[in-house]
Parts: C-alpha cells; structure tokens; sequence
C-alpha cells in the first residue's frame, strides 16, 4: 500500500515536470472539461434532482411533531443538500462515470501502444494525457456541484408542493433560515479535493495498465471502487478538519 | 549510425538480453532477426528508450544515450520515428491529424499551412492523398500501417523503427510496406531497425541483418550471406520454412540460383 502510495506520488511529479506547451494543455483541458462536465450535465441533473426531491419527502414523513414547524424541512434539505449530499453523492456518481471512462481511456491507450508512440516521439506521456484530465476535473467538478445543490433544493421544493406535504411559503422560509455562507466554501473545497481524487486515482490505475482487455475492465473497475473509498475517507477527514 | 555495445537487460531475475553487442548502419534497412521470444523488442525499446537496459550503453551518431542528462535523450528522441506492431494510431483523431500530431507538437515554430503541406505531402509518400479525412476504425491494417509510417517520417526523422511491420498483413500487402519502407530509407538516407521474424521481409529489404537467438547475437551479415551462414540456430531458423527449404534445394540444385532469386527480388520481382 505504501508502495502504491509512493508509485502515485512520483507519477504527479511526472506529470507536472517537463510539461507540453502552456497552449497545448490548455486546449487539451478544455476537450477535457467538455468530456467530463458538459456530458455529466444530464445524470447530475437527474440524480440531485432525485435526491433532493426523496429527502424532502422523508424528512416530511419523520417530522409528525405538530410543535416542530414545517418550513424546518426546507431547512433540512438545504443543510443535507448543501454539506453532504450535492459534493459528495455527485462526486461519487462522477467516480462512476468520469473515473471509469478515464482509466479506461487510458488503459486503451497504454494496452494499444499509443502511450508507447507519444513517449518515443520526446512527448512527457503524464503530461500531455494526465495533467489536463485532473484540470479539467478540478474545473469542472465543483460547477457540477454547484448545479446539484440548487437541483437538489429545487427538487425539494417541487416534491414538498405537489404532493401536498408542505406549503411553497413554508419550504422557502426553510430554506432562508439560519444560512451559514461558509457551507458553501466547504460544499466546494470538498469538491475540489474529490476532483482531485477521482481523476488522480483513475488516472493512475489507467496509465499503468498492462496486458489486454482484462486488464483495462479491471483498471476501471479498480478505478472506481478506490475513487469512491478515497472519496469516503475525504469526506470524513474534511468534516472533521474543517467543521 | 547506432551503436548498441554489451546490453543486458533481465526481467524479474530471468535475463533477456545478454550482452547484445552491434551496429545498426545509417542508410540501410536493418534488420532484427529472431523466433519469438529472443528479445528482438526488448532490444528495440531499449533503443528507443522505452525501457532502460541494466547494463550496457547504446549511442546515436556518437551520442551517448543511456543514462545521458534528459535533455540530450529528448533531443535524441525527437530525431526517431516508429512504426509500431498495432500501429499504435490514435483513436480519437482522423488520419491526418494523426500525421500532423509530431509536428504540432515538436515543431510549433511551423505555420498551420507548412504543418498541412507536409502531411499531404507523407500522405501522398505512403499512397494515401485521399484518405487523409478517414478515422483509423475505418481503414484496413495495411492502411494503418502505412498511417505509421507518414507520422514516423512527417518530422524528417532520423532513424526509423518498425516493430513488426508485417504483422496481420497479406504477403503482398506486406511486400508492399517492406518496399515502402526500403525506399524512404534509402530517399532520406535514415537508419532503419526493422523487428522481425518473417523471412519474406529478409529476402526483400535484407541489407544488414543481425540474428538474435536466446537473447545473444549470434550472426550478423547480409541477405547475401544469411543462406549459407555457419550458424546451426540461423540454418533451423531460417529453414523451418518449407518455401526456404524449397528454394535452398532450387539454389543447389541450379548451382546459385538463390543469389539470383535474392537480387532478382531487390529489383522489384518480389517473392
């Protein structure tokens, strides 16, 4: 594990030692970001919508007091939505799509030689594949969470109205009450070093990929469970650190 | 001119190369001969700097590139073009853009117009104007091949290494790239390395040849000199296949009749 750790420390010193031109990384961040941000745009929107839409209806469904006032609710869903679920559900619904199609990527690149032919044309490998993936994700990554978090409270808002558990005036009330302008900060700095994890880790399993299609399966499969357990452990350490 | 001098390179303990001594002549199609497994690759990616022998150094024009200061290997790597047993074209980009690649990224100084004049230019090289548009899914094996070989020499490499070009290919779809491959190395007076086990390649484009056997050289010589070689590994490569064995028993049948066979393929006639 150590060793693991070690391997993933010297492939970002790679990565970010003889790097490409300034112009070509830029533009090879910027396909980038549209792979990862762009494309995610729709399973973002569906899954935040979801979830804020479910945590309303439960936190409605627990909350039978008559003394604890409804729009406690709104507020709840935004607290849930802003501190845990937008930063840290996407992230892992992004491990799965953006993690998996990384490793892949790149394990397909490495396994068909193309990794080979940009190493003996003089080109830095990590560089020129690596390091515009993880600038890219760390763009990208916390406007995906930003997009959630007001989904997420939006879909709260529609469920809580359609179905009658609360009123409108109520859920906005929630909503504005006692907002703590810090969550936000810390909403985005997780997402940030999730981005980093994610795109780090499934780099690294990808790039270092060897044998066939097993073994590329593989890579994304690893990529994605690693990315997910960091994401959990990070998740922690930040809440603890910085809550 | 390459000089490859006591390279030694082991995996896990089992050696794979042991002690590879050799020259590889500017202007000439050299090639690595050898069955499977005798470390013919390992010894093209220590070349080319893909993988780092244990022991030995290996030079290019009298620099020094093993264990050299990083800069002084990427110049050197710069200055090589290669041709890869899959091709190793890249997936996301057409035809074209896969032969303007090196020089976007190792000649910025080169104008947009000067970039796509060049790659029309290899693309017509190889036989391959009109598919400049077309992505490497769409076109045959030989196609890509010959792909490699436009992005391998669109930077005016120096020295060229194929890994296997025949690999997958019809004869004569592999005569055809050997013959492309001997003329661009003789039209750009390039050193060329050429991997491979394919006598067919040997007879065609042989013009220095260097046996591999166990991770040892064994022999080295010319298409010439390969039949009547005093080495009984080279003799039980080289005529493990019934057509060699067919044509050897032609040549002493008719007193040199091989010799003649060899330079009548140089001109042209083929296999």
């Amino acid at each position: 594990m150590l060793q693991t750790f070690g391997s993933f420390v010297l492939f970002l010193r790679g990565m970010v030692s003889r790097t490409e031109r300034f112009n070509v990384l830029w533009k090879r961040t910027i396909d980038e970001a549209i792979l990862i941000g762009v494309d995610s745009v729709v399973i973002v929107s569906i899954v935040s919508a979801f979830i804020g839409a479910v945590t309303c209806v439960q936190i409605a469904y627990n909350l039978t007091n008559p003394l604890i006032p409804q729009s406690t609710i709104g507020y709840m869903v935004r607290e849930m939505t802003i501190l845990e679920l937008a930063p840290t559900i996407t992230s892992i619904v992004l491990a799965g799509k953006v993690g998996s199609s990384i490793a892949g990527g790149l394990g397909t690149m490495r396994i068909t030689e193309q990794v080979s032919a940009l190493e003996v044309m003089g080109i830095n490998s990590a560089s020129y594949l690596v390091f515009p993936r993880i600038m890219a994700a760390l763009l990208m990554f916390p406007l995906l969470v930003i997009l959630a978090m007001v989904l997420s409270i939006l879909g709260g808002y529609l469920a809580g109205t359609l179905t009658n558990v609360m009123t409108a005036q109520d859920y906005i009330e929630g909503i504005r009450l006692d907002f703590v302008p810090y969550n936000i900060t810390f909403a985005l700095i997780k997402a940030v070093v999730f981005a980093f994890l994610v795109s780090g880790i499934s780099s690294f399993k990808g790039f270092y990929t060897t044998g066939g299609a097993l073994e590329v399966g593989a890579a994304s499969t690893g990529a994605v469970t690693n990315s997910i357990i960091a994401i959990l452990i990070a998740d922690f350490a930040l809440a603890a650190l910085l809550l | 001119m390459i000089e490859v001098s006591n390279v030694e390179k082991s995996f896990n303990g089992t050696p794979v190369l042991k002690g590879v001594t050799c020259v590889f002549e500017t202007g000439k199609c050299n090639l690595l001969l050898g069955g499977s497994g005798t470390g013919k690759s390992v010894l093209l990616q220590c070349i080319v700097g893909l993988m780092k022998p244990d022991i030995g150094s290996i030079t290019f024009d009298g620099t020094v590139y093993t264990n050299n200061k990083i800069d002084i290997r990427q110049e050197i790597r710069r200055k090589i073009g290669m041709l890869f047993q899959g091709s190793a074209l890249f997936d996301s980009m057409t035809v074209a853009q896969n032969v303007e690649f090196p020089l976007q990224m190792l000649t910025p100084e080169m104008s947009v117009a000067e970039r796509r004049e060049r790659v029309e230019f290899c693309l017509k090289r190889v036989g391959l104007e009109n598919a400049g548009n077309k992505m490497p899914a769409e076109i045959s094996g030989g196609m890509k091949k010959r792909v490699g070989i436009a992005r391998a020499i669109a930077p005016n490499c120096t020295y060229l290494f194929c890994d296997e070009p025949n690999s997958g290919l019809d004869p004569a779809t592999s005569i055809k790239i050997d013959e492309l491959i001997h003329e661009i190395t003789h039209e750009y007076n390039i050193t060329t390395v050429i991997v491979t086990h394919d006598m067919n390649s040997v007879i065609e484009i042989g013009e220095h040849i260097i046996f591999l056997h166990q991770g040892r050289k064994l022999w080295d010589g010319t298409k010439e000199e390969i039949l009547n070689a005093p080495v009984p590994e080279l003799r039980d490569f080289i005529f493990s296949s019934s057509l060699v064995r067919a044509a050897k028993r032609i040549d002493e049948e008719t007193e040199g009749g091989m010799a003649a066979f060899a330079e009548e393929s140089e001109s042209g006639g083929g296999i």
